[in-house]
Formats: structure tokens, sequence, C-alpha cells
């Protein structure tokens, strides 16, 4: 008789587990507790972030809201008896308007208020395509012209001439699609696009302007400021630094050997340089190499740097994605007849920019942070606010205050971009059940 | 090897060869830089013939039949796949591919798509099916591989069998005249190898022309009416099933078979 013989005649019931191994006890017991090290490590914890929260509000708990100056801060923190040591909030009372709007003519701030919650409306039908009506996407479509007519205000036919630049584009890809071919029409719309927008557009729309006058006060760019101004900029850098990058991504792929080299040496470039030689190369230099007369808006510059600078790293973060693919993806879809821009679209950009969430949306928080970096060229983001802020005789001296409420409003955003990105991840999941 | 597919009796009253020719590929050749990959490959399939490749790794016979869609360049010879020749020209290669359906080892379903998207994606983007016709063809050839309730799935649901024979439903949407396999059975499990062999073996019987590279001489022997055997770029021997491996000519055929026939 052997003894490695052995037949199971009847197959074990599931049971369930130890009591010590489930609920509020099992969780402590296994995350908190579950070695003398541990548990040491875990009460030094817990004391540590007692001492650092505790010290935080005791500051932070402060009556200062009604305050005028810092002055009157210390005397009413005199009175409590902690002298100097409790925040002074009537500064954000004083000038939190400020640090949202900037200079921005207070009889207008319906328009930035009003830019923002169509921006918000118009991205829903981007973010959560599967919550909202189809429809939006048409508003989504026109925010592009909404957005600079709210906020830089003037004639609404300077806006309208820019759109018409597309339909002309669209119309004239059309004509000539049937009759010399897709690629010929790609070449003649962007070219009767282009002619329209630097020859024709503004003609045409002074003079429309002149007959009908409709439009709301300008606002100079110089008197943007604040979260407003960090918003404008992160946003429209935002969405168009995506498409931009996955071009790159994809010329840097590409076999055609110049278009190649063109990307690789635009990506290679741009990271190498610091976004502030960037923003300064945007503030003085292109002035130089500009036609003289020309006044190029100083926002807009601006914008093109940070949109060129993140859509480098984002052309990187991208081509990482598109390393993450097997091979078998591309031979599937080569070997159905797909061509290969349908390729690209249907199967390998929805994977790759999957696989690249979270390294898109580190890029886009970095360069919604990175806005603070214009205040270097003399635009008031809230950054550039504060200081100016702390000039006034009444509020120098403030520092902390001012900064933690900068970084709130940073985090809110930044954390929801965070957020954003884990709920996408999570329902994008399709390979596991 | 298994010879998990015999046990069936197999139809053979469509499986009729005509003398129309399906693929031609003359002196053809291909280097991967230096390395000289096929050699002098003469090969012409009649349409309706069902040929199966077989011959030790590396021998070049996945690139053989990847040459056939282009998913590999040939540098010298000649391809012609129902008429067309393989050139550089996109719009041939984009025909032919069209008209030729492939099966990999790997399957290569699109993970982010249902399984009814897999199969609809190219009649509608390639052939430009309307929706609802090809929703009709893709559920009709998920019955016939006997998959249509894991049509709303995601490829990564399904076992490595079932993903195979959503494979072979996704090439038959676009209603190929020629399908080839690359070793549609080496990555999966045993008990899965005999569902998608007899989805083969259905097609076989429907009159497909077919190119399989494969190990699975059963399959080979019931099927096939034609074996190659290649080795080292080359084909070396081919014939008729029984007589190939009844009585091979070739040293290296013999030696082949006696190696993956003897245990």
């Amino acid at each position: 008789m052997s003894d490695i013989s052995f037949v199971r005649t009847e197959m074990l019931p599931q049971q369930e587990p130890p009591a010590s191994s489930v609920g509020v006890i099992g969780w402590m017991r296994e995350n908190l507790f579950s070695g003398w090290f541990n548990s040491v490590l875990s009460v030094v914890s817990g004391l540590f972030i007692f001492y650092v929260v505790g010290s935080i509000l005791g500051w932070a708990w402060s009556p200062t809201w009604s305050a005028t100056s810092l002055n009157e801060c210390r005397e009413i923190g005199a009175a409590l008896g902690h002298e100097g040591h409790g925040a002074c909030w009537g500064v954000i009372r004083d000038r939190w308007v400020q640090l949202i709007f900037g200079f921005y003519p207070p009889e207008s701030y319906w328009r930035p208020i009003l830019a923002f919650i169509l921006l918000a409306v118009a991205l829903a039908p981007v973010l959560f395509a599967d919550k909202v009506s189809g429809k939006l996407i048409y508003l989504t479509a026109a925010y592009p012209f909404i957005m600079p007519f709210l906020l830089w205000g003037g004639t609404i036919w300077g806006p309208l001439a820019a759109a018409a630049g597309f339909a002309i584009g669209y119309f004239v890809y059309k004509a000539v699609d049937q009759a010399a071919g897709s690629l010929a029409a790609v070449i003649a719309a962007v070219v009767a696009a282009l002619i329209w927008w630097l020859f024709l557009a503004g003609p045409v729309s002074g003079g429309l302007a002149g007959i009908l006058p409709i439009g709301v006060e300008p606002v100079d760019s110089r008197n943007f400021g604040g979260m407003m101004l960090s918003i404008t900029i992160g946003v429209v850098a935002i969405a168009c630094s995506l498409p931009i990058g996955i071009v790159l991504a994809l010329g840097r792929q590409s076999d055609l050997l110049i278009v190649k080299a063109l990307c690789v040496g635009f990506i290679e470039f741009i990271r190498g340089v610091p976004l502030i030689t960037l923003l300064f190369v945007a503030s003085t230099l292109l002035n130089i190499f500009m036609p003289p007369g020309t006044n190029f808006d100083i926002i807009m510059r601006v914008i093109i740097m940070a949109t060129l600078f993140s859509s480098a790293y984002m052309a990187e973060v991208i081509r990482g994605g598109l390393a993450a693919l097997p091979k078998g993806q591309y031979e599937g879809a080569d070997s159905l007849g797909l061509n290969y821009w349908q390729s690209q679209r249907l199967i390998i950009m929805p994977q790759a920019l999957k696989i690249s969430i979270p390294g898109i949306v580190s890029t886009f928080i970095g360069l919604f942070k990175d806005t603070t970096l214009v205040s270097v060229i003399g635009l008031l983001d809230p950054l550039g606010l504060s200081n100016a802020i702390r000039a006034d005789a009444d509020w120098n001296g403030v520092v902390w205050e001012l900064y933690g409420f900068i970084a709130l409003m940073f985090f809110v955003f930044c954390f929801s971009m965070s957020r954003y990105s884990m709920y996408l991840e999570r329902k994008l999941r399709t390979d596991h059940r | 090897m298994s010879d998990l597919a015999v046990e069936r009796a197999i139809d053979r009253s469509h499986m009729t060869v005509s003398d129309e020719v399906a693929i031609e590929i003359s002196n053809m050749n291909k280097w991967y830089g230096s390395f000289h990959v096929l050699r002098d490959i003469n090969l012409t399939v009649h349409k309706g013939e069902r040929i199966v490749i077989a011959g030790p790794s590396g021998s070049g016979k996945s690139t053989m039949i990847r040459c056939i869609n282009r998913l590999e360049e040939h540098q010298q010879g000649r391809i012609v796949v129902d008429g067309t020749e393989l050139t550089s020209d996109l719009k041939n290669i984009d025909k032919i591919r069209s008209e030729v359906g492939m099966c990999f080892q790997h399957f290569n379903l699109f993970p982010h798509l249902t399984i009814l998207e897999n199969c609809t994606l190219a009649p509608i983007w390639v052939r430009k099916t309307p929706r609802k016709e090809a929703i009709e063809t893709a559920m009709h050839f998920l019955e016939k591989v006997k998959i249509p309730e894991q049509a709303d799935k995601y490829p990564g649901q399904l076992s490595g069998g079932q993903q195979q024979r959503v494979a072979i439903a996704r090439s038959l949407c676009m209603k190929p005249r020629i399908m080839l396999f690359d070793e549609p059975t080496s990555a999966l499990d045993p008990e899965m190898i005999k569902e998608v062999l007899d989805t083969m073996i259905e097609l076989a019987e429907e009159g497909m022309t077919m190119l399989c590279v494969t190990h699975e001489m059963g399959f080979a022997r019931q099927v096939a009416n034609r074996v190659i055997f290649m080795d080292q770029g080359q084909i070396v021997e081919q014939n008729e099933p029984e007589e190939f491996f009844n009585n091979p000519q070739s040293e290296r055929t013999k030696l082949f078979l006696s190696q993956i026939l003897g245990h």
C-alpha cells in the first residue's frame, strides 16, 4: 500500500472567515497593529499628526475676519492673549475678489463668471459623455469663440470671423475632395482658411462692426489677473496641448524621416528649455520678430508658449502609452484593412490614451500650476497679486494667509483633475471583469 | 501532437478545389537586415485549397503568410492575391487586407471594444456597411462560432478559446475570400484547442481558401489537401497529407515528423 494515494470523497463547503480578521477589529489588526513594531509606529505617527493638526488649527482659529489691516489683527490677537500666533483672515475678506478677478472692471464681473459657468457646461459632454445630452457638444464646439468674446469683449464680429475661417475651410475641403482627392482637399482647406484669417477676417469683421456695432466693452489683457487669469491660460493651454501632443507623438513614430526629425527636434528643444525662458521670449523677444506695429496680445503669447511647452511633455507621455501597446494591436487593425488614420483613431489612440491617463493628467496639473510663472513677466496671477497686496501698507507682512488661500484655490482645481482621472480610469477599465 | 480534431467526421462535399488561382507567390525573397529569412518561395494556392504549413520555429512559415497581407514586406519577387499584385501602393494593400482574413496566435482582439464592436468595426469603417446590417452579420458569425451570448462582453472576460473564435468571427465579418491562420491554437490550453479547431474545420467544410500555420498534425491530416514543410526559409517539401505523413521524402522532413509525432 502506497502513502501517496489519496482520494477525496466529498468536496469541502465554503466557510466564514474567522471573526478576528473581519470588521473594524480585523481592519485595525491588519493595518495598524499587526506587530509590536508596527503598533509603536502607529502610536507615534498618531501623536505626530495630532500635534501638527492641533498647531495648525490653533493658528487658523483666529477671529480676525473683520480686521481691516494687519495692525488690527495684532490688536485682536493681543486682546485674546496669543500675540503673533494667530492668522489674520481680514486680508482674505478684503482682497478675495481681487485674487479671483485681478483688475478686471467690477461692472463686468458677470462676463468671466458666465464664461466659466459656460465652460463647465461645455466640458460636460467631453468629460461625462455618457451622462449628458449629446447635443451639448454644439456648445462645446462654439465655446472657443464664446470665451474670448466674453473675456476680452469688443465686437462680436471678431470671434464670428474667426469661426467663419473653419466654415470656409470645411466648404473648400468638401468642394476639392470630390474633384482632386482628400490630401489635396486638406491642403486647399488649410490654405483657404489661412488666407481668410490673415488677410480677410480683419477687414471683414471691421467693416461689419462699422455697420452693425454689436459688442461689449473691451477689456485690456493687462487688467486680467488672479485665478481668472490662471484658469484662462490653463484651460486653453490644456485643451490645445493634448491634440498637439498626440500629433507630435505620432510624428515621432512616423516612418517619414523629415516629419520625424521635426517632431523629435521640437520635443527635445522644448523639453530642454525652462518654461520661464519661453515666457521671457513671449513677453520680449517675440515683439522683435513681429513686423513693427503688430500688437500681439500678451496673454495670447503666454498661452501659445505654455501650450507648446506642455505639448512637448504630452507627446512623450503619449509615446509611452503607444509603446505600451502590444504590436498585435497594430497588426490586428492592419489585417482588417483599416487605413493608418482609422486604426490610429479607432484602435491605437483610445488604448494609448487610456494607458497614459495618469501621465496626461499629471502634465495638465503641472501646466495649471505653471501658470503662476507668468508673474515673472508682469502678469498678475494670484502669486503676482499677493505681492501687490503686500505692497499695500495695511497688509504689509501678511504671508501665510495669502499663500494658504491661493494654495487652497489651486488645490481644489488640481485635486478635481486628479479625482476625475481616477474616475475615468475606472470607467474605461475593460481588461478585467 | 494532439489529435483532438480527428474525432469528427468531415463533410467534404463543399471542399472542392477550383482551377482559379487565389494566391500566387513567385521567386519571393525577404531579408531581416542581412538575414535571409525567406528564400525563393514559389507557391500557387487555388481557390478552395486548405494548406497547412509546418516546420520548426524560425523556419519562416509565419513570415511567409504574413507577407501575403503585407504585415511583412517582401523585397524580391511577386505576390499576387486575388488578381491584385502586392506593391507599396497603399490602396492595393488595404484592398487585399480587406479581402484576406487573418487570425493570430494571440488573437489581437481590441480590448477596449466589446465583442460585437470588434466584429462590426471593420465592416462599418472599411466596407462602409450600414451599422444595422453590420450588427446582423456580426451576430450571424458569432452564432456560427457558438458565442452569440458573449456579444456585449469585453475580450478580457472571455477564455482564450472563446477569444480565438471571436477573432475568427471578426475576420469572417469582412467576408474574406482567403483566411490566414498564424498558429491559432499555440497560445491555448489543451481543453480549448478543440473548440477552435472545430470552428476551423467548419470553415473548411464551407470551401474557404485557408492557409494555416499550425503544429496540429491531426488537423492537417484531416482537413488539409496540401501540407507544406518549411525549413531555413525555404519550402522543403509539399505533398498531400497522406503521402506527407506516411511517406516523407526529405531527411529534414523525416526528422521533424519523428520529433513531433514521436511521443
